[in-house]
């Protein structure tokens, strides 16, 4: 059993409730409030995982959401996530989790072999080599690819549920930290409407890990704890922890991901609540106070497992109680680090500090030596031996240049090291507000300049790095951001806190070793995710890859899972510095969102399983169910294809529902075409403007059929239009394009004609829509409605009644899409499925069929009734339909009537739609087959057209087909040949596009 | 230097401090024979094919930020040919073909991984879809497979085949997959410098001189270049360019967003578009799932989107593929891309002699990259569109010879 290296006392988890979890199969415990990472500090376990490139051994270096190195496997089974931050997951008891890019295991891991390699794989090596034999490539990628990749995705279903959640506000604020609060506090105050957000399970940031800071006298956190307080208690003021704003999108639109059970464990989650919250935030305000990560030093072997930002170590401490190390060396080139030092040494370890700078702050000295620290000034660690943990620093004295050596490294024993480079304030958010940054040469990083939202920073993340500091930027920018939101409030008087030490840094980007950058077995990470060194930057730069996006893209730093928080400023410098150009001239990426990853279950929300577009049923749908219908997806609809009797198959029901139908009578649910109710004064203009055919004639009662051409007189939806009265219609549109056609209409309605008074309005769920068709068809429905005359004098083809059908008001419209008799009845929504019940009782006297759209295809086709989207494909005019009958030539204007005047539109011999019969009968044609010019041993062959439908027809008895065949109605009676992948070549001749009743009685009859 | 694991392995032993640069950056010289506008893949193979195919050396291409900077580097790279209309078929399949060799014509490795691309069909309309298509693409010679549900699972297992719209079938092109775009660039920038084009980065083109309707050179931010032919290939800017010449060019310029994962181990081994569910995905080498989301309904000319497109995409993309949902989004950008009513490219002379103009590829043109690069080096080379170029002409805005892939076969990217 290794050491326990949690302390004695300290640190804000809860001693008193032990956790038991499992990493790589071995049980540790922790407590409640730890992370993973700092329970596995507390077992002393360092070694974590492997990295992506050469699989090196990686430890935990954050304390959290910027970690590039403690990535897990977390849990198993169906609930397994890969690429988890161990510094960021509450332990529960039972949690498991694993290394992972590694095997057979963390601690010996085949893939190492890359690091053995390295010096063959620098940064783009897959560029150069990997192309010969080019037929090898896929082999070559299998291998890369299954060497790449960090964890593995789960293979099962998602078991957990998520939401998503919309709010407005007057200003959010990103941040908890002591600006985030004071910012709160001031908006709060005033009664605006509040989200205060923060990623952590607690509040004040990084107060949280500083024991020591002071407000107004009393201990920081006591401060914090009134600050949430009073928040608490204000109405409009809404807190989330654990809930990360992930993205910053125009017009102040931001997200968030709140974690919600995932600190628990799921099996003990509380019932009936989403895993994740997906919020989707209007702020009229914000405030981003997202803190700063402190900046790792590039030194050689910098990526050993004990390597940590020093602000991280000092975490460990201070609020988990956890030491993890026992001899420390404290790097640094500024002042923050010597408060680890301090906190380490008055925690027992022993401490080496070394400082960058010559001549540090003499009080820092002057309590280093009275804690028994040793420094090492104008020095800087030049190695680190052990691979999976630390045994030993080399500690050298810097040249003036900070190019080399002054002096032979001393080695000093030691497990762990904590850096500090300085500090990069957390400009991801305004970044991704399209704000733009501004060089700050003292921090030596980038702090928010400008941005055209509503967004205000505030805190360390504005560059600000005293704690007074943060909370007057804080409650100045709370209060500025209320006012500017309309509310009243004045800016409260901030608090005071002890100024800290403050004095320049030395900033080194790259600190030198014993050998030059890149020569030899030494390498200075720079992304330790993506294993890319400083000396990948350089040859990055030789090779000329010089702009920042080359440079990112080239050597891949920064596009980790952790966006390179802890290296993007780094890389930036040392490309600079090769440049010998300043860092702002050089330039920044684009900070993309999301901030940190967003899980795509939370995305998607309650928009899953059932809830994944809903499905559509008619009125009807219940007896469709009952009866066996099978069903086809039409848009979001459920339609029956065909209603199968016992033992039938999808040919032998359709075969049978198409002869009924022409026998006696069928009846198929219609409910699902679109229908618009249009009125007002300017209605019949419309139609004129929409359909190729003159409609504002139509006298009420009477039907038309018409076609909608787009602006390049090509057909793009059919359907009849009924005249309901004065200035009163009502369309109908395929099933598919009901919601086009709408769009459509009201395209041209608010953007050409904005003058005109038309009122459309879906009313496709309003009606529930049987249509009896067949000979029989008049008989059924006289059963039915005594009442109505149905005689063709009375009630003729193309006309509408209303009317009283089964005891139902209904209106029948007499058209058909079958060629037999036919009345499309149509009545309220909530009577449909008693009129379907009526109809079928009344049409058992003569065998009634239900059927539905495959039967319904065929019976069109017979009749050569096209189908808009498989007879057309938007590059077919009326005439190539063979409907020119139906294209006004009085009509000034139409929408796509100046396109028959374009010279390709006009032409003869384009593609026109025929009828196909095959030379075998009983052969029906794959639709999508093409007819050709000659048939050659094998493609490419020429071809003329193509079948865009094909079925058995059991009324002509034999299979027909449609088709739209180059110069089709010139070639009538001609054969040609229509070649197979399986290799079959059928013989067609090209025919009228009808197949039956070529004169139209049934219809009229 | 040539690349191979011999140099790199030298190379190795010098501490690869001995590699030269991919490409020079040079000053402009004042007069060129051609300048290509625009330095996304599309016109650096113009220039590299100018330069190698077509004795044409003096040869500029001028780029107004970094090179790949624009679409090239932003897209999801599927490579593919299988288009519905005889002329796409053409143009696309004329660029697999390029593909296929690119890596070893090139010298560098563009990662052109031949893994097979499926588009799904859910409905019978989509079966009709991918039927009329697929045999299309059988008849043009082009590799084309139909797949039953069956075959699809077997080739996906993580895919939810029996979803809200379940699969029913779909077309395979195992000749279609994916490449490493930068390497695109990259690799036709080094090569065409090899051969003496100069690659002048951080250099907008801010006019053209015309002098009697013929292109004499062009204003840059780096001032005046004369040459005596000028190609414009800047996608979402061409428009904008078209007005600077004085004539207009009829594409509409919207965002389209994209987004990766993070990188897990291999799980999906092809390409997958669906139209039916709204989504397409693939897996990149680094382990990243690679999804497509739609493009904004608005005109606009930021490289980003709204949310709610991104949004859309995400509830079809967990109901296909169930695994994801405990995965997560790592990044999200977006293009500026240039669409055509039609959906197909513009290659074509324009009102202005000796000016030509490469655009319009929208969604869709990566995989065109090397095709339309090399037909239109030739074109602007013989002074006449390229026989394969030759139906892309926007005369068929005029005559109505729309190559209408966006209506008929409704598939993009
Ligand atoms: C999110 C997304 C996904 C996509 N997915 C796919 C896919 O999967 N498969 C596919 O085949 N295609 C896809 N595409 C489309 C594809 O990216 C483009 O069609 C293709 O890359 C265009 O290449 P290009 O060289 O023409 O344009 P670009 O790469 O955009 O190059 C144009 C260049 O012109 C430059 N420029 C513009 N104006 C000027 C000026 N005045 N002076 C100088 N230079 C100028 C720009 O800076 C830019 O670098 C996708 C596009 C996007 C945005």
């Amino acid at each position: 059993m290794a050491r326990s290296a949690r302390l004695a006392e300290g640190g804000r988890i809860d001693r008193s409730k032990s956790v038991r979890f499992k990493f790589n199969g071995e049980s540790y415990q922790g407590f409640k409030g730890d992370t993973l990472a700092s329970a596995l500090l507390a077992n002393d376990v360092h070694l974590i995982g492997r990295s992506f490139k050469y699989h090196r051994p990686r430890g935990i270096m954050t304390a959290g959401s910027e970690e590039p190195n403690a990535l897990v496997q977390l849990g198993e089974g169906a609930r397994t996530e890969p690429n988890i931050r161990a510094t960021q997951i509450e332990i529960f008891e039972g949690l498991t989790a694993r290394s992972q890019n590694c095997w057979p295991s963390v601690g010996f891991d085949i893939g190492a072999v890359n690091s053995v390699l390295s010096r063959y794989l620098p940064a783009g090596f897959y560029y150069k080599t990997f192309m010969w034999p080019a037929s090898l490539w896929l082999t070559y990628e299998r291998f890369i690819r299954k060497a790449a990749g960090l964890g593995q995705a789960p293979t099962e279903p998602d078991p957990d549920r998520y939401a998503q959640h919309h709010a407005h506000c007057d200003v959010l604020i990103a941040g908890g930290g002591p600006a985030g609060l004071a910012a709160a506090l001031a908006a709060g105050r005033s009664g605006a409407r509040v989200i205060l957000a923060d990623e952590q399970n607690e509040f004040g940031g990084s107060l949280l890990s500083d024991a020591e800071a002071e407000i107004d006298g009393a201990p920081a956190l006591a401060w914090v704890g009134a600050a949430l307080e009073e928040l608490r208690a204000l109405p409009e003021v809404t807190i989330l922890s654990r809930t990360t704003v992930t993205g910053y999108y125009d017009h102040n639109f931001l997200t968030a991901v709140e974690r919600v059970t995932d600190h628990l464990d799921p099996d003990a989650a509380p019932p009936n609540t989403p895993r994740q919250r997906f919020w989707k935030i209007r702020a009229k305000q914000t405030v981003l106070a997202q803190g700063a990560i402190e900046r790792p030093l590039v030194f050689a072997e910098n990526d050993r497992p004990g390597v940590m930002l020093a602000s991280a170590v000092a975490a460990y401490i201070q609020r988990y109680g956890v030491l993890p190390g026992r001899e420390i060396v404290v790097f640094t080139n500024n002042d923050s680090a010597y408060a680890t030092a301090r906190l380490a040494a008055r925690a027992g370890a022993r401490v080496h500090l070394v400082d960058a700078r010559e001549q540090p702050p003499g009080p820092l000295l002057a309590e280093m030596a009275a804690l028994g620290v040793e420094t090492h000034l104008g020095c800087g660690v030049v190695g680190v031996s052990g691979t999976k943990a630390i045994h030993g620093v080399d500690i050298a004295k810097l040249t003036e240049d900070e190019k080399g050596l002054a002096g032979p490294p001393l080695q000093v024993s030691a497990d762990l090291i904590a850096m500090s480079g300085g500090w990069n304030p957390t400009v991801h958010l305004f970044s991704q507000s399209r704000g733009t940054l501004r060089y700050d040469e003292t921090l030596a990083s980038f702090v928010p300049d400008k941005t055209p939202q509503k967004a205000r920073c505030a805190g360390s993340g504005n560059g600000a790095m005293m704690l007074a500091e943060c909370l007057r930027e804080g409650f100045e920018a709370g209060a500025a951001a209320a006012r500017d939101a309309g509310f009243t409030v004045e800016t409260p008087e901030s608090p005071d806190a002890p100024a800290l030490l403050d004095s320049p840094p030395r900033q080194i980007w790259t600190v030198p070793t014993v050998h030059p950058l890149g020569q030899g077995k030494r390498k200075h990470f720079l992304d330790h995710q993506n294993d890319v060194t400083a000396a990948d930057v350089h040859l990055a730069a030789r090779e000329g890859y010089l702009s920042v996006e080359h440079l990112k893209r080239y050597t891949t730093t920064g596009m980790g899972t952790d966006q390179g928080k802890t290296s993007n400023i780094n890389a930036l410098a040392i490309l600079s510095e090769i440049r010998a150009a300043d860092i702002p001239s050089v330039g920044t990426t684009t900070f993309r969102p999301p901030y940190t990853p967003a899980g795509f279950g939370a995305m998607s929300g309650q928009a899953v399983k059932d809830l994944f577009e809903p499905e559509r049923g008619t009125p009807m749908h219940p007896w469709h169910l009952a009866n066996g219908a099978v069903f086809e997806d039409v848009g979001d609809w459920k339609r029956p294809r065909y209603f199968p009797r016992d033992g039938e198959d999808m040919h032998a029901a359709v075969q049978r529902e198409c002869r009924q139908v022409r026998e006696t009578v069928g009846i198929m649910d219609a409910s699902t075409l679109g229908k618009i109710d249009i009125q007002g004064k300017d209605s019949g203009r419309l139609l004129d403007l929409v359909y190729t055919n003159l409609f504002s004639s139509l006298k009420p009662g009477r039907i038309r059929y018409g076609l909608m051409l787009n602006e390049h007189g090509m057909i793009f939806d059919d359907g009849v239009t009924t005249c309901l009265g004065v200035n009163h219609y009502h369309m109908n549109t395929t099933t598919g394009g009901a919601a086009r056609v709408l769009n459509w209409l009201e395209e041209w309605l608010q953007t050409e004609y904005p003058d005109w008074e038309v009122y459309c309005t879906s009313v496709t769920e309003q009606w529930a829509v049987a249509t009896l068709s067949g000979p029989k068809a008049r008989d059924v429905l006289l059963a039915v409605a005594p009442e109505m005359a149905l005689d063709s004098d009375s009630f003729s083809f193309m006309t509408m009644r209303e009317g009283v059908v089964a005891g139902i008001p209904a209106r029948v419209f007499r058209v058909s899409f079958t060629g037999d008799l036919s009345y499309e009845i149509n009545v309220p929504a909530r009577y449909g499925r008693a009129l379907w019940e009526a109809l079928m009782a009344a049409g058992a006297p003569y065998a009634i069929t239900p059927y539905g759209t495959e039967s319904m295809h065929v019976l069109r086709a017979e009749k050569g009734f096209i189908i808009v989207g498989q007879d057309t494909d938007g590059s077919v005019t009326p005439r190539d339909m063979g409907m020119d009958w139906i294209v006004s030539k009085k009509k000034e204007d139409f929408i796509g009537k100046r396109s028959f005047a374009r010279p390709d539109t006009a032409r003869e011999g384009r593609k026109q739609l025929v009828g196909l019969l095959t030379e075998d009968p009983t052969f029906v044609l794959p639709e999508g087959a093409h007819l050709v010019s000659a048939v050659n041993p094998a493609p490419p062959m020429p071809m003329i057209g193509h079948v865009s439908s094909s079925y058995m027809s059991p009324n002509v008895g034999r299979s027909i087909a449609l088709g739209l065949v180059k110069d089709g109605r010139n070639l009538m009676g001609r054969q040609f040949q229509v070649p197979l992948m399986s290799g079959r070549v059928e013989t067609v001749t090209i025919t009228e596009p009808v197949f039956f009743d070529k004169d139209g009685e049934r219809s009229r009859g | 230097m040539k690349y191979n694991i011999f140099s790199l392995a030298r190379n190795a032993r010098t501490y690869h401090q001995d590699w030269t640069r991919a490409w020079r950056s040079p000053e402009p010289k004042p007069e060129y024979e051609a300048i290509i506008v625009g330095g996304g893949g599309h016109g650096l193979a113009t220039a590299y094919y100018l330069a190698k195919e077509c004795g044409v050396r003096s040869v500029a291409v001028l780029e107004k930020g970094w090179l790949g900077g624009g679409n090239t580097g932003r897209n999801t790279t599927i490579v593919r040919s299988n288009y519905l209309w005889d002329e796409s078929a053409a143009i696309y399949e004329h660029s697999v073909k390029l593909w296929e060799g690119l890596s070893q014509d090139l010298n560098f490795n563009v990662m052109f991984s031949q893994r097979g691309l499926l588009h799904l069909a859910h409905t019978v309309h989509d079966l009709q879809e991918i039927g009329r298509r697929g045999h299309a693409i059988w008849l043009n010679g082009i590799d084309s497979e139909f797949l039953d549900v069956d075959q699809v699972r077997e080739m996906v297992p993580l895919m939810n085949v029996n979803g809200r719209y379940p699969v029913l079938g779909a077309l395979l092109q195992r000749r279609g997959g994916t490449a490493r775009h930068d390497a695109v660039a990259w690799g036709y920038a080094r090569k065409a410098d090899e051969m003496g084009v100069d690659i002048i980065q951080n250099c907008a083109v801010t006019g053209f001189d015309i002098q009697n309707g013929v292109v004499k050179g062009v204003e840059t931010t780096r001032g005046r270049i004369a040459a005596k032919k000028v190609g414009v290939v800047a996608a979402g800017h061409s428009s904008v360019l078209a007005e600077i010449a004085g004539f207009r060019m009829p594409l509409e310029s919207v965002p389209l967003q994209a987004l990766v994962s993070e990188p897990v181990k291999p799980c999906i081994d092809t390409v997958i578009m669906s139209n039916a569910v709204h989504v397409y995905l693939s897996q990149s080498d680094k382990g990243e799932l690679v999804v497509g989301a739609g493009s904004d309904a608005y005109i606009s000319y930021a490289q980003r989107g709204g949310f709610d497109v991104l949004e859309h995409i995400m509830g079809p993309l967990v109901e296909l593929f169930p695994f994801v949902s405990r995965l997560r989004m790592l990044r999200q950008w977006g293009g500026i891309v240039d669409v055509t009513v039609d959906r197909s490219p513009i290659l074509s002379k324009t009102p202005v002699e000796n000016l030509f103009f490469n655009c319009g590829w929208g969604t869709g043109g990566f995989k065109c990259t090397p095709g339309s690069g090399h037909v239109f080096a030739h074109s602007i080379a013989n002074g006449e569109m390229h026989p394969i170029a030759a139906p892309f002409s926007i005369d068929r805005f005029h005559t109505g010879a729309l190559i209408d892939e966006g209506a008929a076969a409704a598939v993009a990217h």
